[in-house]
This record gives C-alpha cells, sequence and structure tokens, in this order.
C-alpha cells in the first residue's frame, strides 16, 4: 500500500479580483432563441437539461426570438421599460439622499432591473411575493405609491411602518409584498407555507420565494426545497444570481454544482435558468412556473442569471474585492438598453421617445421625493412619534410595556 | 505601545494567536480576501494562507456546526457572526452542541471556539443589525460571554478566550468599534486614537475571563454595567456629580461576584444597566446576585436601566438606548431611597 498523501483544504476563489481583467469565457451562454420551451406538465426528470442551459429571448440585433417569444404585446414592454426606467432613477435618487445623510442605508438594484419588473407582470392581484432587499421592481411595477417608498426610507412620519424598519425593509400587504427580514432566507420558507396555506384552502392563488446565490446557504433554503417538494406547493422560487453576496462569490454558495439550478433535481422541482437582463425571458419563464403552479402541478424554481453592478449596500465599497471592469465585461448586457434596443427594432420607440419617457419619470420620482421630505427625513423635519415604538409589538399592550411606556415619557 | 481602534485591537489579536499557534483557524462571512464587513480580520488570509483564515457560506448553522467539528478533530476555531442578529440559524449548534460536548462526552470531546459576534445599537441598524443577545447565552451551561468595553480589554480577553478550553461567546459592541461613546450621539464621534483606553501592548496579552474592573471608583453608589453602556454611566456620574463606582463586568459568565459583593457593600446602593431589553435580561441576574448577597447592606432597592421590551427601532434608536438623561434619573432614585 502506498503511504497516504497529505490532505490540502480547498477553498473556492473567483476567477477575477482587483486588478486582474475580468474573463467571463468559461461563461457558456446559448444564443437568443436556442434554448426548448417544456409543455408545463412536463416530467421534472424529463426536464433536466434546462437548469444547465439559459433561457434567452432578445438577441444582439434586439430582436425577440425562439419559443418563449411573443407573449408580451409593444404595450405592455413598453410599461416594462417604464417600471425598469422608474426603478433606476428611483435607485439614483435614493442613492443620492443617503449620501446626504438624508437616511442612514440604502441598497440599489442597478443591473438587475429586469429580474423583478418582469416577474412582476407574470402574476396576478392577491398572490403573495415574498422578497428580499434586492426586489423594489415588485412594488414599482405593481404600482405601488413611490412617496410612500421613500418615506419608509427616510424613517419620517409617513412612514407606513412608523420608523421601526430599516431603508428598504418594505411591507405592502395589498400589493402581495411581504414584509422584508434582514435576516436571510427567512421568507424563502415562508412562501412555501403561504402556498401550501392557499391550497389547503383550496385557493387560487401563488406565492412567489425571492432569494440571493449567497443566501441559499442557509437551511432555510433547504427546507424550504423539502417542502415545496413533498407537498407539491403552488409556488415559485426565485434564486436571484447576481454572482456576489457582499465579498463572496457565488461560486462559496454553489459548492460543487454545476448550477444554482440544478439544486432543485435533487427534490424533483422542475428547475429553469433564465438570462435575467432579459425582461421577455424573465417574464416568459415566470409566465410558464405561473402556469404550473396554478394548476396544481407544483413548485418551479428559477436561477435568474445577472449581476449586480453597484455595491452590496451603501455601506459597502466593492472595488476592494473585485475588478472594476468586471460588469463592463459581463456577457448578458444590461438589462434597460436591450429592452429599449427591441422595442426601437419593432418600430415602437425611439431614442426621442425615450428621452421624454426619462424625463418624464425623473420629474415624477423628483416629485415624489418631494412630497416625501416634505414628511420629514431621517435627521430632520417631522418623525414618527416615538411613542409608536411601543405599539404593535403585541395586538394589546401588556401592562408592562404600558409602564414603560409611561416611564419613557410618551 | 500603540493607538489602537477595537477593531485593530481585535485583528491584532487574532495575528498573534495565529502566529502563536497553528491549531487556531479563523473563518466566516467575508472574512477571508475581504477581511469582514468591520475589516476585524484583514489581512490574515494574505499572511495566513486561505486554509487557515477563509470566506464561509452564509450559513450561521454551517459555520458554528463546523466549528464544533474542527474542535472535535483538535482545532480552536474562531468564527464570526457578521451581525449578533444572525446568530439564531446558529443557536441550536452552540446550545445544544458546542456548549454541551464536554459534559456529555464526558470530556472525551470539546469545544474550544470562540465565536465572534458584533452586538448592540447606536449605527442606525434598525432592528436586525442592533441585538444585544447576551441573555440568551448566559442562560447556557456550558458557555462563557465576554464583553469588552475598549481596544485593551478587546485583544486581552480575546487572547484568553481563544486560550480557554470552553467555547466563549466573544460579544464586541459595534458602537465602540472605532471609539469610545460619550453618551452624547449629537455629539462629534471620539476616536480611540485620542482616548487612553486605545493604549495597547502589541505584545501577547491576556485580560483573564471572569473578572471584572473597577473603572471609576466611588462611595455613593455601584453602577454595573458593559460594553457601550460603561461609557454612558461614566457620562451620567460625570454629569450628575454623582460619586458612583463604575464596574464594567467584562465577563457576564462567569461573572465576578466578589467585585460586584465588595462595592456594593460598600455603597449600599446599585444601578445596573443593559442595552438589551428588560424582561427576563441580564439585569435581572445581575439584581438577584446582588439581592442575594448584599441584602442586608443594600440602602435602596437596585434600580435597572435597560432598553425598552421592543424590537429596536430605526428611526428611534435615541430613544431606546439608555441615554445618561434616563441613568441620571436612576441615579436620583437610588440615592433617594
Ligand atoms: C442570517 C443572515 N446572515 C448574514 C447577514 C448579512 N448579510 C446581509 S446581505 C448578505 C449577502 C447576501 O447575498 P445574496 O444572498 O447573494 O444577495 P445579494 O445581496 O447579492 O442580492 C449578508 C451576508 C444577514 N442579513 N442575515
Amino acid at each position: 500500500m502506498t503511504a497516504p498523501r497529505p490532505l490540502s483544504l480547498h477553498v473556492p476563489e473567483p476567477g477575477c479580483r482587483p486588478g486582474d481583467t475580468p474573463d467571463f469565457s468559461d461563461f457558456e451562454i446559448p444564443r437568443a432563441g436556442a434554448v426548448r420551451r417544456p409543455a408545463i406538465d412536463e416530467a421534472p426528470e424529463d426536464m433536466r437539461d434546462m437548469a444547465f442551459s439559459v433561457v434567452r429571448v432578445l438577441n444582439k440585433a434586439g430582436e425577440a426570438v425562439g419559443p418563449w417569444a411573443g407573449l408580451l404585446d409593444a404595450e405592455a414592454l413598453r410599461t416594462g421599460l417604464r417600471h425598469m426606467l422608474t426603478l433606476r432613477q428611483f435607485d439614483e435618487r435614493m442613492l443620492k439622499a443617503q449620501r446626504q445623510g438624508k437616511t442612514s442605508f440604502y441598497m440599489q438594484h442597478l443591473g438587475e432591473e429586469a429580474v423583478s419588473c418582469a416577474f412582476h407582470m407574470a402574476l396576478q392581484d392577491g398572490d403573495m411575493h415574498f422578497p428580499t432587499y434586492r426586489q423594489a421592481g415588485l412594488l414599482i411595477a405593481s404600482g405601488y405609491p413611490m412617496t410612500d417608498m421613500m418615506n419608509q426610507i427616510y424613517s419620517n412620519a409617513a412612514d407606513p411602518l412608523k420608523g421601526r424598519q430599516l431603508p428598504v425593509m418594505y411591507s405592502a400587504r395589498d400589493h402581495g409584498f411581504f414584509t422584508i427580514s434582514g435576516n436571510l432566507g427567512t421568507q424563502f420558507i415562508q412562501a412555501v407555507g403561504w402556498a401550501m396555506a392557499s391550497a389547503i384552502s383550496n385557493d387560487t392563488k401563488i406565492a412567489a420565494g425571492w432569494i440571493g446565490d449567497g443566501s441559499t446557504s442557509e437551511s432555510d433554503f433547504h427546507a424550504a426545497m423539502v417542502f415545496a417538494s413533498s407537498y407539491k406547493a403552488p409556488v415559485i422560487l426565485n434564486i436571484v444570481n447576481n454572482q456576489w453576496a457582499i465579498s463572496t462569490f457565488q461560486g462559496m454558495a454553489r459548492g460543487g454544482a454545476v448550477t444554482f439550478a440544478a439544486r432543485g433535481h435533487g427534490f424533483g422541482i422542475p428547475s429553469i435558468r433564465v438570462d435575467g437582463n432579459d425582461y421577455l425571458a424573465v417574464h416568459a419563464v415566470a409566465s410558464w412556473a405561473a402556469e404550473r403552479a396554478r394548476t396544481s402541478l407544483g413548485p418551479t424554481l428559477i436561477e435568474h442569471v445577472t449581476y449586480r453592478a453597484g455595491g452590496h449596500s451603501t455601506s459597502d465599497d466593492p472595488s476592494a474585492y473585485r475588478s472594476k471592469e468586471e460588469f463592463s465585461a459581463w456577457p448578458l448586457g444590461e438589462p434597460i438598453d436591450r429592452l429599449k434596443r427591441h422595442l426601437i427594432t419593432i418600430g415602437e420607440w425611439s431614442e426621442e421617445r425615450h428621452t421624454q419617457a426619462l424625463a418624464e419619470i425623473t420629474d415624477e420620482v423628483r416629485a415624489c421625493q418631494k412630497k416625501a421630505e416634505a414628511n420629514g427625513t431621517l435627521i430632520s423635519g417631522p418623525k414618527p412619534s416615538p411613542r409608536a415604538m411601543f405599539d404593535d409589538v403585541y395586538a394589546e399592550m401588556p401592562p408592562h410595556l404600558q409602564r414603560q411606556r409611561q416611564e419613557a415619557g410618551f | 505601545m500603540a493607538r489602537m481602534s477595537m477593531i485593530e485591537a481585535i485583528r491584532n489579536a487574532h495575528d498573534l494567536a495565529m502566529d502563536r499557534d497553528r491549531q487556531v483557524v479563523v473563518f466566516g462571512e467575508d472574512v477571508g480576501y475581504f477581511g469582514g464587513v468591520f475589516r476585524c480580520t484583514a489581512g490574515l488570509q494574505k499572511k495566513y494562507g486561505s486554509n487557515r483564515c477563509f470566506d464561509a457560506p452564509i450559513s450561521e448553522n454551517g459555520i458554528v456546526g463546523a466549528a464544533v467539528g474542527m474542535c472535535a478533530y483538535g482545532l480552536k476555531p474562531v468564527v464570526e457572526i457578521q451581525f449578533a442578529d444572525y446568530m439564531y440559524p446558529a443557536y441550536d449548534q452552540i446550545v445544544s452542541e458546542a456548549a454541551r460536548m464536554r459534559h456529555r462526552s464526558a470530556g472525551q470531546f470539546t469545544c474550544p471556539m470562540v465565536i465572534r459576534m458584533p452586538t448592540g445599537g447606536g449605527i442606525f441598524g434598525g432592528q436586525t443589525h442592533s441585538q444585544s443577545p447576551e441573555a440568551l447565552f448566559t442562560h447556557v451551561a456550558g458557555l462563557k460571554v465576554v464583553v469588552p468595553s475598549n481596544p485593551r480589554d478587546a485583544k486581552g480577553l480575546l487572547l484568553a478566550s481563544i486560550e480557554d478550553p470552553d467555547p466563549v461567546i466573544f460579544l464586541e459592541p459595534k458602537r465602540l468599534y472605532n471609539g469610545p461613546f460619550d453618551g452624547h450621539h449629537d455629539r462629534p464621534v471620539v476616536s480611540w486614537k485620542n482616548h487612553e483606553l486605545g493604549d495597547v501592548s502589541e505584545d501577547y496579552f491576556t485580560v483573564p475571563l471572569g473578572k471584572a474592573k473597577i473603572r471609576r471608583e466611588g462611595s455613593a453608589l455601584t453602577v454595573l454595567a458593559y460594553g457601550t453602556m460603561v461609557f454612558v454611566a461614566q457620562a451620567a456620574a460625570e454629569e450628575a456629580g454623582v460619586d458612583a463606582e463604575i464596574i464594567d463586568l467584562r465577563t457576564l459568565l462567569p461573572l465576578d461576584l466578589e467585585t460586584i459583593e465588595a462595592s456594593v457593600k460598600k455603597t449600599g446602593r446599585c444601578v445596573v444597566i443593559h442595552e438589551a431589553t428588560k424582561t427576563s435580561g441580564f439585569g435581572a441576574e445581575l439584581s438577584a446576585v446582588v439581592q442575594e448577597s448584599c441584602f442586608y447592606h443594600l440602602e435602596a432597592p437596585i434600580v435597572r436601566v435597560t432598553g425598552w421590551d421592543t424590537p429596536y427601532p430605526h428611526a428611534q434608536e435615541w430613544t431606546y438606548f439608555p441615554g445618561p438623561e434616563r441613568i441620571k434619573r436612576a441615579f436620583a432614585q437610588v440615592l433617594e431611597g
């Protein structure tokens, strides 16, 4: 017998760090239109290929091609473009507001706008999203008032959450938007529970859970997969793979798996990978999964392949851990440009209309910000009553809290 | 001697421990290449290699569970939970596994690990970046619980924790990472660089676990505090002109009963301060301990000043946080009694 050789620990490392030249040549991207569209009742074991490819609709020329194309008319696409532009403007202004010290913190969506905006269009009123902090596009696309979003970010007197939650941790039940937790991953299994409840109640509504690539390593992710699989819950399980979890690259959470979508296979859950920067592809895949859920065919796992172009949050400096050039080298392009190009290609949009739309949106966002700031910001102007701190801990305030509120002087 | 922030002192302690003992490994979310979101482990991966300092998947349960396994092998893991608020998924591994390993295996397996986590509020972190969960740990047999209040202690206590043969929960008040807190959030932040407690020896030294430190001598009343609250208590005592004896507990479990007892017997009055919620908080334990050992010396009921029994609110943190005003009122109350 040969003497055993010493072991060594494998610690995954990204291919590119600050100073290196980004190289995405290993990332296999099928041509737009090349990936098949399975029947919604296709057996999970027959569609494993879907987890290793990338569903794409928009090609380089701006055309919508292949079996996933043709679901949205020009009017819907213009609405989609407007949602994404609005989200980007919203981000820009709120990022600036944070830099100006008007709030403590902000998290932007730069580069990921298509994921939540397009997905929202595939679901119906009454369905429930269990989002994490980078899906504000669900609110924008649902018509939730931007002023209320800003009131929340400013923790001001009109904050619907009474100054309790960290900025961007929205809650909007009437808009199908579950209250966001700062604790990663917890919402994923809750989404499954909501979907199970809908099934238990013989309802027709479905749920969508959202999680980042990094957070898929939390136990809650695996709990969600087991429950969704066992009970065939009417839920869509979305992994937003934006390549980074703060400074940690996606390979750390993915481990030895080839893709995040492939995680579904061990659970018998149909799993699809989609180009997250392609508005049409995200919408088409979401619609496919929604139909499966609504016809009692059970859960679908979707990996949205995208790129987090900005910092993780306003507390983060990404240049400390990744190449500054990485986003420009990112091969899936930029979602707003791609949809805009498509609309122009099909003769339904123009540079002039785009410039005009952008100006309108900028005005609208600015007006909302003005309205919100009239209600105060974190540092100045009207505030939620400190008295509210003691409300909603319980349905009815117990005596010890009443005493504490008095002691606090409210 | 060097002037160090608490972050630098913690980093320096890691460095010395890794240099001295090859069994020490350091891991957690973002701690490797980047050096942690608070930069407490910056440079360690470069110096010691990714075999000994590395990133972990976002799985607190996994981080602590893996550390338990490493301990069973014979390593001494020092793990970072990015914020104390995120230790809940790891709670089962900490409480049911790490804490009881020595006892349930009759000493065959032990857990000489350190679990570091930033705690406390005062940085507008909202309810999920501000919690002070010490009482959830002090209730657990088999754990040790440490809360430093300044760079020198942070370094010495961390080195003692790494040397300790049992699992240590090391709670770092993030409000104190860069400088002491004068108790008033509307004043400029003070830096440790200009503060005597920022004077830290670069040599290897330990501050023993289980030993409190009298931060300010006094005869009118005893203040029991730890972490950020030591500074708030100091501000209150100075502003109120009260001859308060302020005890920085430093280790909550095991508790330095001798120092507490001697002080309360001397002053006859006691104020207990912490940032965490009041009900079943660590202040309840402190009050009970003082009552048990000093009852006949007490001249007034013990008063607790704590956070309110609500989640930590983003916009109202300064109403939530026990500031000098509330502490001065408590002083007046015990002095009247
Ligand atoms: C339970 C828990 N652990 C750690 C954190 C700290 N944290 C906040 S965001 C984040 C990275 C999440 O990355 P990912 O899931 O990929 O989402 P992304 O930010 O990239 O959208 C970490 C580690 C947390 N909020 N909750």
